[in-house]
């Protein structure tokens, strides 16, 4: 596990410690999950942990998705696997349903890099990023809403689908990676995270 | 400025039957507008024409995730011709597609965008939904031999003997025969057995249209150790259906055309192989006499093996069988059953439905007509999409539904209840 993974993980297990219950999740109803949820992905939709993405204004298709695969272990990603077990597919309807409704995440404070904003730019007309995910970044039924999403939980997900060590439910985004180069992951990342 | 536009469009994100190739190889460079010269190989965008708001709608239309409620299946929406009832024999099964029956009436299902092979087992009549197998890559194809079910992933295929002995233990395959690329797409699978006990499988053209090299656009057979590959027949961009015709023991299967040709043209196709080695066309050909505007020059059409029967345009004509029962009228037996999953590169969508071929006695197609429809709607949705079509001991079929995680049976007669 890399040094971001293991503060990642010291950080939830620290907050989990903090949740109300010591019932394992999977033993919890969603209603009992949600404060864990909240505490790692930020009660306004927007997180304030490494690596841990904001789920405001998410795509409820795309988060149905998400936590199916979680749940199938389709994906493996700790504590996701823990925190999606046992959940009916209603319980996914009506999390997805919850976690669209959370406010939209908002770009970072202070000064911006305008080159790479252009270099960025470019990258998004070329690689077409602005048509699945729309011209706002705000994303359609099973394509992200990634507008103001982390900078840091961006290139972790641009670099997995890379290497193929994040799994997409279709091959969407392993397909259009595949001729993006790290540097670009990098520009590509502080643009989306700080669009307006 | 942006070029493209974006109003309401789904595209390589999406579920679909053309997804995108993660590890395409370095191909000749398709002769592209500069713009999509950006594209990687596998999109599905390549072709679509520029600042065109009616094809910036078009992209693969996603199905949804998680299987649909058993009292909300859409039964009330997919009509059959009199005399014919539709009823639901299994439900609960995300992304249900290809399937096969084995020796003891336990069917097997698929999946394509799941992990999962689900088992629907059937004893005394009453049936359940179990999950046989998961952590699987795009387990679409399953056949059935002398107790060992195979599995087709979207690289390797694999096996698990004495099956029935298996079906609550989550028995893990034994991977029998892997030399096969792993582009996304049209890389998944239709598993069948032949009258030759071998395995067929399709390497579908890694993109929508692109050149490859020669271990793609093709079918296969294996021997059921998994030894022997041959490859069977050429040119073909991607199968997810085939059959052998029960008089003569000649293979029919389905091929879907190429996108962001027109709305109407090319297509799909359903073919025959009369001796193997035919080249039955794509990328240089389509629908028997449509030269690719891409590729086709300094080809010519009768290079190649024109289709039977022509399948409706962007239609996904997929899973097929020879009607082998005797319950429906004569006129269905011996005939093909065609499931068409339905288009998504048409405004006006086409598809969704079971089609019946009619043959001619020297195994040419006479006619081709909607069977059951519904599944595609009035108002241009989708309420369900046909994967495979699967014949029953006692005469009737089954259809998969991968849109809601569900299989029909579809009976002729008074006999409403399926039994073995």
């Amino acid at each position: 596990m890399t040094d971001k993974g293991r503060l990642v993980r010291k950080s939830i297990a620290v907050l989990t410690l903090g949740c109300l219950t010591a019932l394992p999740a999977s033993a919890q109803t969603v209603k009992e999950r949600l404060p864990t949820c909240l505490a790692c992905h930020g009660e306004n939709g927007q997180s304030k942990n490494p690596e841990v993405p904001s789920l405001g204004a998410q795509q409820v298709f795309y988060v149905t998705v998400q936590l199916l695969m979680f749940r199938e272990r389709m994906r493996v990603v700790d504590p996701m696997n823990d925190m999606a077990k046992g959940l009916s597919d209603d319980d996914l309807r009506s999390l997805a349903d919850f976690i669209s409704k959370l406010p939209a995440p908002q770009p970072p404070d202070g000064p911006v890099d305008n080159a790479r904003i252009e270099r960025a730019r470019t990258l998004v007309e070329k690689n077409h990023c602005n048509i699945c995910h729309t011209a706002t970044f705000a994303g359609q039924e099973n394509v992200p809403h990634i507008a103001d999403q982390r900078e840091d939980y961006l290139i972790k997900a641009l670099r997995g689908y890379k290497d193929n060590s994040r799994r997409g439910y279709d091959a969407a985004m392993a397909d259009v990676i595949e001729p993006i180069t790290d540097a670009q992951i990098l520009d590509l990342a502080y643009y989306i995270a700080r669009v307006k | 400025m942006v070029r493209y536009q974006s109003a309401g469009l789904l595209l390589a994100g999406a579920l679909s039957l053309l997804a995108t190739t993660a590890l395409a190889q370095q191909q000749a460079t398709p002769a592209q507008p500069p713009a999509a010269a950006a594209l990687p190989p596998g999109s599905p965008l390549i072709g679509r024409p520029d600042n065109n708001p009616a094809a910036a709608k078009l992209a693969p239309v996603p199905s949804p995730p998680l299987a649909t409620a058993a009292d909300k299946l859409p039964l009330d929406k997919l009509k059959a011709p009199k005399g014919f009832e539709i009823e639901v024999y299994a439900s609960g099964m995300p992304n249900a597609r290809s399937m096969v029956l084995d020796d003891k009436g336990t069917v097997f299902v698929g999946s394509r965008l799941q992990d999962k092979v689900y088992a629907i087992t059937n004893k005394n009549g009453k049936r359940e939904v179990k999950v046989l197998v998961s952590g699987l890559y795009r387990p679409n194809g399953v056949a059935f031999k002398n107790g060992t079910l195979y599995i087709a992933e979207l690289s390797q295929i694999s096996k698990i003997d004495n099956v029935e002995d298996k079906l609550d233990s989550s028995p893990k395959p034994t991977v029998i025969y892997n030399d096969l690329p792993k582009d996304e797409a049209h890389g998944w699978k239709y598993l069948a057995i032949g009258p030759d006990n071998k395995l067929y499988f399709e390497v579908g053209q890694p993109g929508n249209n692109v050149l490859h090299d020669s271990a793609h656009g093709q079918l296969r057979r294996i021997n059921l150790d998994g030894s022997g590959a041959e490859v069977i027949a050429f040119g073909i961009r991607n199968t997810v259906g085939f059959d052998w015709n029960p008089k003569n023991k000649e293979l029919y299967f389905t091929d879907n055309g190429r996108d962001w040709l027109s709305e109407d043209l090319p297509n799909d196709e359903l073919n025959r192989i009369t001796k193997i080695g035919q080249d039955f066309g794509a990328p240089y050909c389509y629908q028997g006499d449509i030269p690719d505007p891409d590729f086709g020059w300094g080809h010519s059409c009768s290079e190649f093996v024109p289709p039977v029967a022509l399948m409706g345009p962007h239609a996904a004509a997929l899973g097929m069988k020879f009607y082998t029962g005797t319950m429906f009228p004569a006129e269905y037996r011996g005939q093909i059953l065609v499931a068409r999953h339905g288009s998504w590169n048409k405004t006006k969508k086409f598809g969704g439905d079971i089609a019946l071929v009619k043959l001619n006695k020297d195994g040419t197609v006479k006619s081709v007509e909607p069977f059951i429809t519904g599944f595609l709607q009035p108002d241009n949705n989708y309420v369900a999409r046909p994967v495979d079509v699967m014949n029953m001991p006692d005469g009737s079929i089954l259809v998969s539904d991968d849109w809601n995680g569900a299989v029909y049976r579809v009976s002729y007669g008074s006999k409403k209840t399926a039994e073995r």
